[in-house]
């Protein structure tokens, strides 16, 4: 077990990492989800010892280690970049940890080739990194990392710079290979799908704090607050400020009104945030009960099976996530729909004051 | 199908020909020309054919100039590229002494090449300059107008301290392209330092190294100046390296052919070593 007690870690007067606490148990896949420097990979770094905090502790199965080296815990990190030693064959960079550590060459054969079945690198054994594909060179790094043993694996990231294909294959079979190994597997990424995707727990961090710390699907669907839920949305989340009177909502700056969505009667009357995921705003009526909003396209960006269509409603811009091809005309007068059941309520201060409901589809 | 021919193209390239031709092919050429013939004065040439080069190659002065000029190149590539690479490896990596080290590194390449043989020249002597003065007072006999050791150890001290900074910006620029992950991942390994200088650092830096090596080799083997205002290749013929035999030769002797004839194994030389250096290299890049 790794526990991060009230670690801090300020370089001048910016605070990389701001008191964060986390408790990551043994045989955990653990997401770290952040944009790009939100102080994941220096968290990273804080847990496998490579940087030490300037405030807080860190401890491994009860035991403080706030100080140790790097080279006295046990911990694997993988990179964005391929990391390998260069001249070295596949082999010998499989091996090289356990060569430092003085392993007998029998158990270093049986270990190197148990972690090379795994990352299918059985043909390339004696290529060096260059002779191999980017996906090779990621999978070389990663049984470097699995070889070893550790009780903690660190991968930054390891994803990002592999392309579209590769990058599906191998976050399939990650969690496979995390689950045959005991160890704490933290995993740092800046997509809410692939924190999706790989399930176990989230924790989501903004500006070097942990904002929330949980299983994934939980943090998802009830985010504690509206930096979590807007880390945690991507394309973006929609939000427009509304405020609650008695029995009614009134929606943006025209103060639309609007029925209380269910479960929000006990709230106080004041200013809230409302908020909802782009698939939920849609183009056609889902259904009665559903809130018709009248805006101005701006942007459609269309994939394939999906379009986004960035509207412009009441002084807010929002995207509408819809399937099939859409072809709206900048500047066109859209009308866009959400169930305002799909309404997630943030309070003044961004703390949640209401989960969306779930609604069986 | 009808084709407009139209030639006029050619005549874009004529500027390049016409530079081409007179810094590199002309002046090539006459060298080409006198070193098959012979002349008497009065612009009187006859057709000598291969006689200069036989007797170039068969002469011992020949032989001497080339042996001192590898000993020369030889015993400062062996100094200044290892020597290079320990300062490169000692310099900060960053914060503010990046720029102070750089820029007292950079001062050497900075000073024209006949100062620095006048400067080494008044440095060494043994009664004015401060280095061949203070090696006398340590009661080593040091004299490198009248020492060929003395000579040889000027010569070589001079082009060490000259043209060293050259490895070290090279050899540094090529240790600042290693991405920090991978002295991270060392770290994590706890790779000693001389596996993280073995296996990381001298891979990486393989390709700037291939580079100073060859521009060290060049420059040493072409190498005329500095020597020449330090030593003039004395003291006797001791420190008569190829470019200052070669200088003897054509203007000191005015033996026009053998020195066209020098001129052109040299040039061959240098082209060749550095082909096949280059080769070797590029061959051990792709393996």
């Amino acid at each position: 077990m790794l526990e991060l007690r009230n670690v801090s870690k300020i370089v001048g007067s910016e605070t990389h990492i701001g008191d964060v606490s986390l408790k990551l148990e043994s045989g955990t896949l653990n997401v770290l989800l952040g944009p790009t420097l939100s102080g994941k990979t220096t968290l990273m770094r804080l847990m496998a010892g490579l940087e030490q905090p300037t405030g807080g502790s860190v401890h491994v199965d009860g035991q403080d280690v706030t100080g140790w080296p790097v080279q006295k815990r046990n911990v694997a990190m993988v990179y964005q970049q391929f990391i390998n030693y260069p001249t070295l064959s596949v082999y010998e960079n499989i091996a090289s940890p356990l060569r430092v550590a003085g392993v007998a060459q029998s158990e270093i054969d049986a270990r190197v080739k148990q972690a090379a079945d795994l990352m299918q690198l059985g043909p390339y054994m004696d290529r060096t990194p260059l002779q191999l594909s980017g996906g090779q060179q990621q999978r070389t790094a990663l049984a470097r990392a699995m070889v070893k043993g550790a009780n903690l694996v660190l991968l930054d990231e390891p994803l990002a710079n592999l392309d579209y294909k590769l990058r599906e294959e191998l976050r399939a079979e990650l969690p496979r290979i995390f689950a045959e190994s005991g160890a704490i597997f933290v995993y740092a990424t800046t997509e809410p799908s692939e924190a999706l995707l790989l399930g176990g727990n989230t924790a989501t961090l903004h500006q070097g704090r942990i904002t929330q710390f949980g299983p994934t699907i939980d943090v998802y669907r009830d985010p504690a607050d509206l930096t979590t839920a807007r880390t945690f949305s991507d394309p973006p989340l929609n939000t427009i400020p509304a405020r609650k009177a008695g029995k009614d909502l009134l929606i943006g700056a025209s103060q639309r009104k609007a029925k209380l969505p269910a479960g929000a009667s006990s709230l106080a009357d004041g200013d809230y945030t409302v908020a909802f995921h782009p698939h939920h705003l849609v183009l056609k009526s889902p259904g009665a009960g559903a809130l018709k909003f009248t805006g101005e396209a701006a942007v459609t960006e269309i994939t394939g099976s999906e379009s986004f269509i960035h509207v412009d409603v009441d002084g807010a811009r929002w995207v509408s996530l819809v399937h099939g091809v859409h072809t709206i005309d900048v500047g066109a007068r859209v009308d866009v729909f959400v169930d305002p059941r799909r309404f997630m309520l943030f309070a003044a201060d961004g703390q949640l004051a209401r989960s969306a409901q779930r609604i069986a589809a | 199908m009808n084709k407009t021919w139209n030639n006029k193209a050619w005549f874009m390239v004529l500027p390049v020909l016409l530079l081409v031709a007179f810094n590199a092919v002309i002046p090539l050429m006459t060298v080409v020309n006198y070193s098959v013939q012979e002349t008497f004065g009065n612009n009187l040439f006859f057709f000598e054919g291969v006689k200069w080069f036989r007797e170039v190659l068969h002469s011992d002065r020949f032989h001497d100039s080339l042996l001192r000029q590898l000993f020369f190149t030889g015993t400062i590539l062996a100094i200044e590229i290892p020597l290079g690479v320990i300062i490169a490896l000692a310099m900060p990596r960053q914060g503010i002494w990046v720029p102070v080290c750089l820029v007292l590194m950079a001062l050497p390449l900075l000073v024209p090449w006949n100062v620095v043989g006048a400067m080494w020249n008044i440095f060494a002597l043994p009664d004015i300059g401060l280095m061949g003065y203070s090696i006398n007072a340590l009661g080593i006999d040091f004299n490198f107008t009248r020492q060929p050791v003395s000579a040889w150890f000027t010569v070589i001290i001079m082009d060490v301290w000259h043209w060293t900074s050259l490895v070290v910006l090279l050899a540094y620029a090529g240790l600042r392209s290693i991405p920090d992950a991978y002295y991270q991942a060392a770290r994590i390994d706890s790779a000693s330092a001389w596996a993280v200088f073995r296996y990381i650092q001298l891979p990486k830096m393989k390709r700037v190294l291939t580079i100073a090596v060859l521009l060290r080799f060049m420059d040493s083997f072409m190498i005329y100046t500095e020597p020449f205002v330090l030593t003039g290749g004395g003291p006797g013929n001791t420190t008569t390296i190829l470019s200052i035999d070669l200088v003897k030769a054509a203007l000191g002797e005015f033996n026009l052919g053998i020195a066209a004839a020098m001129s052109i194994i040299y040039f061959l030389m240098t082209l060749l070593v550095c082909w096949v250096f280059y080769s070797a290299m590029m061959r051990g890049e792709d393996e």
